[in-house]
């Protein structure tokens, strides 16, 4: 007997909106279909109208989880048409915190694969360890979410002595206990049960699909911008590309795990290197008509803005693909034939972030079924029919 | 004055009264336990360290809206909460506690009881199944199959762990069973392996992580209750604890030499070995994640089904030789 199951646009898997429709035939699934739109925000648009340093805080708003990813990301970017660089003190501390955001995310992911495997004690353990992490972004930038570190032509903030003494004795709890979570992911039967083998993408499927960051490299593509990337400044420390070979979600929860003593690695050379000097330079207020691609490796992948600027205080266009949009065809094509049971695991072993993605409107018809993607004009066009239909109304009451 | 007597007995000791107020202790109990293994306070606030939490629990969703979807079946649906409820406390009124005395017969202890026990205690997932069903809705019923699927997984190794105790001693009677084996203390350990296999077939039974499955949140969001609210769904959170003291309760008299002496010696005794046997189950509800359906009934039939049947082999050499 084959039934839809809906999961979502509101569903207690999902922590943000979006639609999974699935055929089903008992507990296996047969066919699977992804909607996306439920939670568009145009900032794209918005950033038009916005000042190239009021930008780093509107795209750090683009995602709660990797808010220095997506800021640093369009940093990157701006500086290069802005044509300044930033001082060296100023680029360490930029990516201590993005490697200290890895890890905080990278351990609120562990506890949300904990939760989805209905192993909550582990969700609880890993969040308690996650307030450690976060206790040090906030005694570095002054907030726990959005850290708001970034600005054009290095960081906002400085650090002291007595504040990297604090890191390091932090990096040091986190190792101790990352161990013994590497160990239960290796060890407890029922978690290993859960994972191993669900939600398999072949390193061929891997490629094709486009998939980035630890969904591939659990696949076996040794994929990392960090690496990858010859103009990065990931060439001034050691650390290797955590990869896996067993293509499913336990080789996910591995590969993150080990990008997190990658991170603690990555974190300790930083505080050890730190040079001396001012942490920023003053950038000029216009960019010269150009166009950049910046890439930066955020915990869920590869993350990409595109950013045009047409000579005056604003970008032209601000383009972002976020490394969740880039991983949705090889989540479709994995949740085909898999078990009901399996659904969230495979979803969330992306580590999905559904508001980064969103970016377009497509309306389907609730009687007939049929869909339409709709253009902006198309929108407005729309509207003010129905205004011209509607009555005006005169005798409305000012609600106060 | 016997129709009194039968009234108190059914309402209030340890008859319905009775069986709610330490139902929702032993849920409180098991609340406090699983939080401290991960690291959490757990019910804080209502009560001394939040004892009453369960009760103004049920208070609060007796005062909720009851809503009956459209389609279900009304009558099945209805009548589905109060059956299971009836089922378990029925089931309650067999444990030996309450009648300590071997000889006495009567409807309450009569040889076999240990069957119509287990047999009332399989109800309950029946009630469970027809709930799921009856609410027409994907999830619901969903989670009601899984519970049939488990079912057909944990009941077998249930039965033959707890029956094989019941072999040694030689009765089907369970005030009896508890009896030999306070005679014997040495002979329950023999029985080690079926309570392990008991333990776990009940932690299926009474669908706690590992085995959460048919009501697993993340997958099938409330499983069976996924239309159930209000009344209707207090009385099934109220069912699932009575059941589980009273699986508690088969364990204890069956594996652990029930309840003996006095009538407040053995009230202690009942209170602190289902305490331990709830100890245990909370235990294993913390350090085990959720698995998947087929994975319980592989599980059952690859290793409880076969652990069982040593032990009924156990039993069987140990009463050929040695007694």
């Amino acid at each position: 007997m084959k039934f839809n199951i809906p999961i979502g646009p509101q569903h207690p898997a999902l922590k943000e909106p979006i639609s999974i429709r699935l055929t089903v035939e008992g507990e296996v699934i047969r066919d699977a279909d992804l909607r996306l739109g439920y939670n568009h925000r145009g900032l794209e648009k918005l950033a038009e109208e916005k000042s190239w340093i009021q930008n780093i805080y509107l795209t750090e708003r683009i995602c709660g989880i990797c808010s220095h990813s997506h800021a640093t990301c369009f940093v990157q970017g701006a500086e290069k048409l802005l044509e300044i660089e930033p001082p060296r003190r100023g680029i360490y501390l930029r990516y201590l915190v993005s490697e200290l955001e890895r890890i905080h995310s990278h351990l609120l992911w562990l506890g949300v694969a904990g939760h989805e495997a209905g192993f909550d004690t582990f969700f609880m353990y890993t969040w308690r360890d996650r307030e450690v992490v976060m206790d040090l972004l906030e005694m570095i930038s002054g907030n726990r979410v959005h850290y708001a570190i970034n600005t054009l032509g290095g960081v906002r903030r400085d650090l002291d002595e007595s504040l990297r003494k604090k890191i390091l004795e932090g990096l040091a709890v986190l190792k101790t206990r990352s161990e013994y979570y590497y160990k239960i992911g290796a060890m407890e039967p029922t978690f290993i049960g859960r994972l191993a083998g669900v939600g398999r993408l072949t390193k061929q499927q891997a490629m094709d699909f486009c998939a980035v960051g630890p969904m591939a490299r659990a696949s076996g593509v040794d994929r990392d911008v960090r690496k990858n990337d010859p103009h990065t400044f990931y060439n001034e420390v050691e650390f290797d590309i955590a990869t896996a070979d067993t293509c499913d979600v336990l080789g996910r929860t591995v590969v993150r795990i080990k990008e997190l003593f990658e991170s603690y690695k990555i974190c300790e050379q930083i505080l050890h290197k730190l040079p001396d000097g001012p942490v920023a330079v003053k950038a000029p207020r216009k960019a010269k008509p150009n166009e950049v691609v910046s890439r930066y490796e955020a915990p869920r992948g590869e993350n990409i803005h595109y950013i045009v600027s047409n000579g005056s205080e604003k970008p032209e266009r601000l383009k972002v693909r976020a490394p969740t949009l880039a991983n949705y065809p090889a989540t479709v094509e994995i949740l085909k034939h898999g078990f009901i049971a399996d659904i969230p695991l495979i979803f969330a072993a992306i580590d999905p972030c559904i508001c980064c993605a969103e970016r377009s409107v497509e309306l389907i018809d609730s009687r007939s079924g049929e869909e339409r993607t709709l253009r902006f004009s198309d929108l407005r066009r729309m509207a003010n029919e129905r205004a011209r239909i509607l009555p005006l109304q005169r005798n409305v009451a000012w609600p106060f | 004055m016997a129709v009194l007597k039968t009234f108190l007995y059914l309402v209030v000791y340890p008859g319905l009264l009775f069986l709610f107020v330490y139902a929702t202790f032993v849920e409180w109990f098991d609340r406090k336990v699983y939080a401290r293994l991960q690291n959490r306070m757990g019910p804080t606030h209502t009560g001394r360290a939040g004892i009453l939490q369960p009760i103004a629990d049920f208070v609060k969703l007796m005062a909720k809206e009851d809503v009956v979807p459209d389609l279900a079946d009304k009558k099945l649906f209805s009548a589905l909460p109060v059956v299971g409820l009836a089922i378990v406390i029925t089931a309650g009124l067999l444990l030996p506690v309450w009648h300590i005395d071997p000889a006495v017969s009567g409807p309450i202890s009569f040889p076999g009881d240990v069957i119509v026990l287990l047999y009332l205690l399989s109800l309950p997932t029946l009630v469970l199944f027809l709930a799921g069903w009856s609410s027409t809705n994907a999830f619901s019923i969903i989670g009601g199959t899984r519970t049939l699927t488990m079912l057909f997984g944990y009941e077998v190794p249930l039965f033959l762990a707890v029956l094989s105790p019941a072999v040694l001693a030689g009765s089907w009677r369970l005030a009896e069973i508890a009896a030999f084996y306070r005679a014997h203390p040495l002979l329950i350990l023999p029985n080690l392996i079926g309570f392990g296999v008991a333990l776990v077939a009940v932690q299926a039974k009474l669908e706690r992580t590992p085995f959460d499955i048919p009501h697993a949140e993340t997958e099938i969001v409330g499983g069976t209750f996924t239309e159930y609210s209000g009344k209707k769904l207090a009385f099934f959170r109220l069912m699932a604890d009575i059941e589980l003291v009273v699986s508690a309760g088969l364990l204890a008299t069956v594996f652990l030499g029930g309840f003996g002496g006095g009538f407040i010696f053995a009230f202690v005794q009942f209170i602190l070995k289902t305490l331990a046997v709830v100890f245990l189950l909370s235990t294993l509800r913390a350090v085990t994640g959720r698995i998947r359906v087929d994975q319980v009934v592989t599980f059952a039939w690859k290793w409880l089904a076969p652990l069982a049947v040593l032990q009924l082999l156990i039993v069987i050499l140990i009463k050929g030789f040695a007694l």
